[in-house]
């Protein structure tokens, strides 16, 4: 059976491993809550973050186009870069899907060339997530430095009406 | 750093997930982008407050008086004295966990320590320990521990990623009300001068000319008047509002915030349109005050003493200028201090009249006591006794959802005047899921003076769950405008929006009313308070 008949077959026990993976990244407290509560609203960072797991193993099953890759990815990296997490830690959790393939689709299921190609579009996953969380993190410097002018004080300013307390 | 780098066979070994510990052997790590930065001495010393010298909360050394922990002892001691709900909610907590995953900083952070239930458990820790026989004989085995810097730090940091929205107080069985812990938290903080310039400057200002932004009343007119020149041109009508008449039917104070910032600024258009109107069609006399020129109260981030200085304006300039009674504009913790604390604070306002509206006979009996009655409130009657002429169908462009500010829901219960009004003035309405919704709404995640900008990640994680309910009403419903009743929500909605949720605009009620009021004598309109095309004026507009 080929690797990609393999991963629809799978798809449940290998979406589980990895969202709990990602969910592990976080401390034990945390992590319980966020793998329990299935309310999406009550517990967006859990849910939102399955949700995309689920839809990034389906696409990598179904002709990797990378648009929906980009938006399957976009919620998790989002809340991951304002998260307390380096780079490196916000996006390690693409390359574990490696791992978790290998454990669950047995050796002689699997073609090494279809793995490497696998693993190569993992690959092409992970750099997707570096663009994203790079794009996160600009819009964030841009909101610190620009959202005060852009709403505040922009007639006052100008009026040169603003006095500072300490200002006579 | 290259030493740091980890061999190859390490890596393989590296555990993805952090270690394991008790919450109090987990040492506070103060994080760019999550704390606002140090108050301006300035700002302290011209408040009287204790302790104005410069400091850097990353750096080692906060610059403290060298007796603090007898300071914050005594300080803790004296406010258990003098507030029974602290006293209880130091005692009372099961430790049930109900609150646990309520906060939308935990939500969104995923921090445990900002579970509610340990957020209180700092100041708890310190308060067995100090105050309790249990934490005296058991130290940690009771939960105490003695206040040390890193504890101090910890409250520091914890304390002010609260935004005193009430939330958590909702679940808990004990209606222990963990916004009250954090403000009396930070009022201790207060006593090492250990504030945040966000508040401490805007509070100056305020003492100083009466709005958190130290516009002088001169200036506040002259934005009035920039404002009167944008309704002329968008409708025809030269609008002429009054500033500190005497013997006016109505005061009106609003948020600063609505005088000087984008989108506030088009609800401010908003309350001069509708007084125009009240006063045209019925003779109602409504006066501004460039003296209270601040509904907000700041003060109330900082401590008691200092949010009952602040409050004390509204009702001197009443007294001096005699209206019936005072109407308030959109803001959120401004009606917290309203409905909770001023009419035993600065009270009793036994000089006004019990609000009646006399356009429609209405008496105002929750505002009977502090006389102060929310423009809410006061519109809905008004639509109610159908008063007001209006034409919902310009806002067609516009698909509304509510979002009730923590303070107005939780704080004062109102959640239906508003709703009622938007639904009023707007044909496309939608509702975002209920458990996000009226009393469990989601905060903004900037209020309580979080709305700097140094603190952006902070204020993301605060507005994640907010924001994810939006997103879904706008996946849904093609959802395009956020209306709020609130000057923080306008001030800090809208990046949240553009982070999470692009293509939602931030709306004020009474924007959406003034759209949709049919003044008398008006010209044809063609675009709504913002410039922006009414529906089927796109062609006009050009
Ligand atoms: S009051 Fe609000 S911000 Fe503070 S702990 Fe409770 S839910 Fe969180
Ligand atoms: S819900 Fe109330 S009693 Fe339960 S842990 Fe939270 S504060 Fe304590």
């Amino acid at each position: 059976m080929a690797l990609i008949e393999q991963l629809g077959l799978k798809k449940d026990p290998i979406v589980k491993k990895w969202f709990a993976q990602v969910v592990d990244t976080y401390p034990a407290e945390t992590a319980r809550f966020l793998r329990r509560q299935s309310d999406p609203f009550a517990n967006p960072v859990g849910q939102t973050t399955l949700q995309g797991l689920r839809t990034l193993i389906d696409l990598l099953g179904a002709g990797f186009d990378v648009k929906s890759v980009q938006e399957a990815l976009d919620p998790i990296i989002r809340i991951r870069a304002i998260q307390d997490f380096t780079p490196a830690r916000a996006t390690r959790f693409v390359f574990e899907l490696k791992r978790i393939i290998r454990d669950e689709v047995p050796e002689n299921q699997r073609s090494s060339e279809e793995l490497q190609r696998m693993e190569h579009l993992i690959d092409e996953m992970a750099l997707t997530a570096f663009d994203i969380y790079m794009q996160c993190r600009e819009k964030i410097n841009d909101l610190k430095a620009n959202e005060m002018k852009s709403r505040t004080y922009k007639a006052f300013a100008r009026a040169g009406l603003i006095k500072e307390p300490d200002g006579e | 750093m290259a030493d740091e780098t980890p061999k190859a066979e390490e890596l393989i070994q590296i555990d993805h997930r952090p270690p394991a510990k008790q919450w109090m052997d987990v040492p506070v790590n103060i994080r760019k982008g999550m704390y606002c930065y140090a108050s301006n001495p300035k700002s302290v010393e011209y408040l009287g407050l204790p302790n104005a010298r410069p400091w850097n909360p990353i750096e080692e050394d906060w610059k403290l008086p060298e007796n603090w922990q007898q300071i914050l002892h005594e300080g803790f001691k004296e406010r258990l004295e003098k507030f029974r709900s602290i006293k209880v909610f130091m005692d009372i907590c099961v430790r049930c966990g109900a609150c646990a995953d309520k906060c939308h900083f935990f939500i969104g952070t995923g921090d445990p320590k900002n579970m509610p239930v340990l957020r209180a458990e700092l100041l708890r820790s310190v308060y067995r320990n100090d105050f309790t026989l249990m934490g005296k004989l058991l130290g940690r085995y009771a939960g105490a521990r003695p206040m040390t810097i890193d504890v101090l730090k910890e409250w520091w940091y914890y304390l002010f990623q609260c935004t005193e929205c009430r939330r958590c107080s909702v679940f808990c069985p004990y209606g222990i009300d963990t916004a009250e812990i954090t403000m009396f938290g930070r009022e201790l903080l207060n006593l090492l001068g250990l504030n945040i310039d966000w508040i401490a400057t805007p509070v100056a200002n305020c003492y100083r000319t009466g709005n958190h932004l130290g516009i002088q009343p001169h200036a506040f007119k002259d934005m009035i008047d920039f404002f009167c020149d944008d309704i002329e041109e968008i409708t025809g009508i030269r609008v002429e509002p009054n500033f500190n008449q005497k013997n006016a039917d109505i005061l009106f104070i609003t948020p600063s915030g609505d005088v000087f910032a984008d989108p506030g600024t088009y609800t401010a258009m908003g309350y001069l349109l509708l007084f125009h109107f009240l006063k045209e069609k019925y003779g109602l006399n409504v006066t501004w005050s460039t003296y209270a020129s601040e509904g907000g109260n700041f003060g109330s981030f900082t401590s008691h003493e200092t949010m009952k200085r602040l409050n004390a304006k509204m009702y001197l300039e009443a007294k001096r200028l005699k209206p019936k009674w005072i109407l308030g504009g959109e803001c959120g913790h401004m009606w917290r201090v309203i409905t909770q604390y001023m009419d035993t604070m600065n009270g009793p306002a036994d000089f006004m009249e019990a609000p009646v509206n006399p356009i429609t006979g209405t008496r105002f009996e929750n505002a009977k006591s502090t006389k102060m009655v929310h423009i809410a409130e006061f519109l809905a009657d008004l639509i109610k006794h159908g008063k007001l002429d209006l034409d919902p169908s310009r806002n067609d462009n516009k698909i509304v959802t509510f979002h009730d500010s923590c303070n107005p829901a939780r704080g004062m219960g109102m959640l239906d005047e508003p709703r009622y009004v938007i639904k009023s003035v707007a044909n496309h309405f939608f509702e975002m899921p209920a458990n996000t919704i009226r009393e469990q709404t989601f905060c903004c995640g900037s209020g309580s003076g979080l709305n700097a900008g140094e603190n952006m990640e902070e204020r993301m994680a605060g507005a994640l769950p907010r924001s994810n309910a939006v997103k879904y009403v706008h996946e849904k419903h093609g959802v395009n405008m956020l209306a709020c009743v609130c000057a923080i929500d306008r001030a800090a909605l809208p990046a949240a929006m553009d982070y999470w949720v692009p293509g939602v605009d931030v709306t004020g009620m009474t924007e959406l009313v003034a759209n949709a009021l049919i003044m008398p004598g008006e010209q044809e309109r063609t675009t709504d308070l913002r410039g922006e095309p009414l529906p089927g004026m796109e062609e006009a507009d050009e």
